[in-house]
């Protein structure tokens, strides 16, 4: 597992994400944009209905996030990751339209992983809980959509040197299920 | 009787509410630094080395430690010899909680409708427990509860015949489940007994336990230290990317319970287990 920090500029096109691997730890700069549950379910019964996306899809990177609101003088409040297995009901779909990129935590299902590999995706991993560190990261903030949605409306970002970590990348791996099973199969090996 | 207008508890919810969403309590800053001291892979050392930065950053710069900042659960342990005067309890606790989240720039995490959904704008209401005790004094903790953990918790309603076994397996079962969803190394809170509604309360106080504290019954004290270890054997480690510490600790309640039962809920809560607790 590589050690060292890779910078990244994003947006996210295919070729860039076919050079990320699984537990490359990586500092992300540029354009992303925020949505949680609610606005994934707007989004996509948007799209049925004609309406479009508030962003371009295409090489975006969606960031699973609701911030605190931000105090005066300051870009945004605390902005750590939320649980990622949330969006996985809308998270294809996002994927299918360029959206190829995702920000959160936790596990990922069979069809999200299925995506990122058809669309080379990617999916990072930022510290759950940390959300005051990573705040610090995002230099711009400004509401795009679903206003009334508070803290689960669309924003876009502008972060400098985001830390994550590849947990899925565009062959299918997952760094949940190596990282655990490297690290068991290490202590077993001390323990006999 | 001691009268108590409720506009004191109101400014005291006021405060705590941002003061616990700032300051990590001391017992949870040392478990933390504890599993740092024990863990040797590179991964699950560098991940609690910016766990520990993030909470020393917001105690030091006064920001939320997590954008999660929960839904207020307020546990009040009222003196039967108080009388609350100036206005309605409740009303009181929920003004503390809206002035706490409002003024201190918290996130409104709150859905007014489970299905239709619509946030209140103001994180009211808070999940309020009230326990009347002897004395005219008002114990006030507030324990905010993000949902990435609790999302993972569990219940569920046992057999006698399921024994202590049948409790182990449940306890790692669901943190087996949880994996990195609720943002580990965890607390993990257990409630044994009572019935369906009380095991859950009871593992939810579980949780406002200082993390290093023990069960004051030997045998569910060392059943806490048992349950730990195991947990810790799954491997799931710091954010889930594999390490020796899961979990930072296990607190587990119990209660007398009926004879056809032995019910068990498991509340899962994260690295930023906020609770913190004043007496007026």
């Amino acid at each position: 597992m590589a050690e060292e920090l890779r910078r990244i500029q994003l947006p996210l096109t295919p070729e860039l994400a076919k050079t990320l691997h699984m537990g490359d730890n990586v500092l992300l700069t540029g354009t992303i944009y925020t949505a949680r549950d609610a606005a994934h379910e707007r989004m996509t019964e948007n799209l049925k209905k004609g309406i479009p996306l508030p962003f371009d899809p295409k090489d975006a990177t969606i960031y699973y996030v609701g911030p605190t609101p931000a105090e005066p003088g300051k870009v945004i409040g605390s902005a750590g990751p939320t649980t990622a297995g949330r969006m996985d009901k809308w998270a294809p779909e996002m994927i299918s339209l360029g959206a190829r990129g995702m920000i959160g935590k936790g596990k990922r299902s069979a069809s999200v992983i299925e995506a990122v590999k058809k669309y080379s995706g990617c999916y990072f991993g930022a510290i759950g809980g940390a959300g005051a560190l990573l705040a610090k990261h995002i230099k711009k903030c400004r509401l795009i959509a679903y206003e009334d949605l508070g803290p689960e409306a669309i924003r876009e970002l502008y972060v400098e040197d985001f830390p994550v970590t590849v947990i899925i990348d565009c062959e299918g791996n997952d760094l949940y299920k190596s990282g655990r099973a490297e690290y068991l199969k290490l202590h077993n090996e001390k323990k006999q | 009787m001691r009268d108590i207008d409720v506009s004191v508890i109101t400014d005291e919810i006021e405060k705590m509410c941002m003061h616990a969403n700032r300051h990590l309590p001391k017992d949870m800053q040392e478990g933390i630094k504890a599993c740092r001291a024990c863990e040797d892979g590179p991964i699950a050392c560098t991940i609690l080395d910016q766990i520990i930065d993030n909470f020393q950053t917001a105690d030091k710069e006064e920001v939320p430690i997590c954008q999660d900042t929960g839904m207020a659960c307020i546990f009040l342990e009222v003196g039967q010899e108080v009388h609350f005067t100036g206005g309605a309890l409740y009303d009181a606790i929920n003004e503390g909680v809206r002035r706490g989240y409002t003024k201190g720039y918290l996130r409104k995490s709150v859905e007014a409708d489970p299905i239709r959904r619509g946030n209140t704008g103001d994180n009211t209401p808070a999940m309020i427990t009230v326990d009347i005790v002897p004395g005219d004094k008002v114990k006030i903790t507030v324990a905010p509860k993000g949902f990435g953990s609790e999302n993972m918790s569990a219940l569920r309603m046992f057999k006698p015949s399921a024994g202590l076994q049948g409790i182990k397996d449940f306890i790692l079962e669901t943190v087996e489940n949880a994996g990195p969803n609720p943002c580990p190394p965890i607390v993990v809170g257990v409630g044994i007994g009572g019935n369906f509604d009380h095991v859950a309360l009871a593992a939810k106080k579980a949780l406002l336990r200082p993390v290093d504290s023990h069960n004051p019954d030997p045998f569910y004290a060392a059943l806490e230290d048992e349950m730990l270890e195991k947990i810790n054997e799954l491997g799931i480690g710091p954010q889930g990317l594999g390490g020796k510490t899961t979990a930072i600790g296990v607190n587990i309640e119990t209660l007398p319970t009926h004879i056809a039962g032995m019910p068990c809920a498991v509340n899962i809560s994260c690295h930023v287990t906020r609770h913190e607790t004043e007496v007026i």
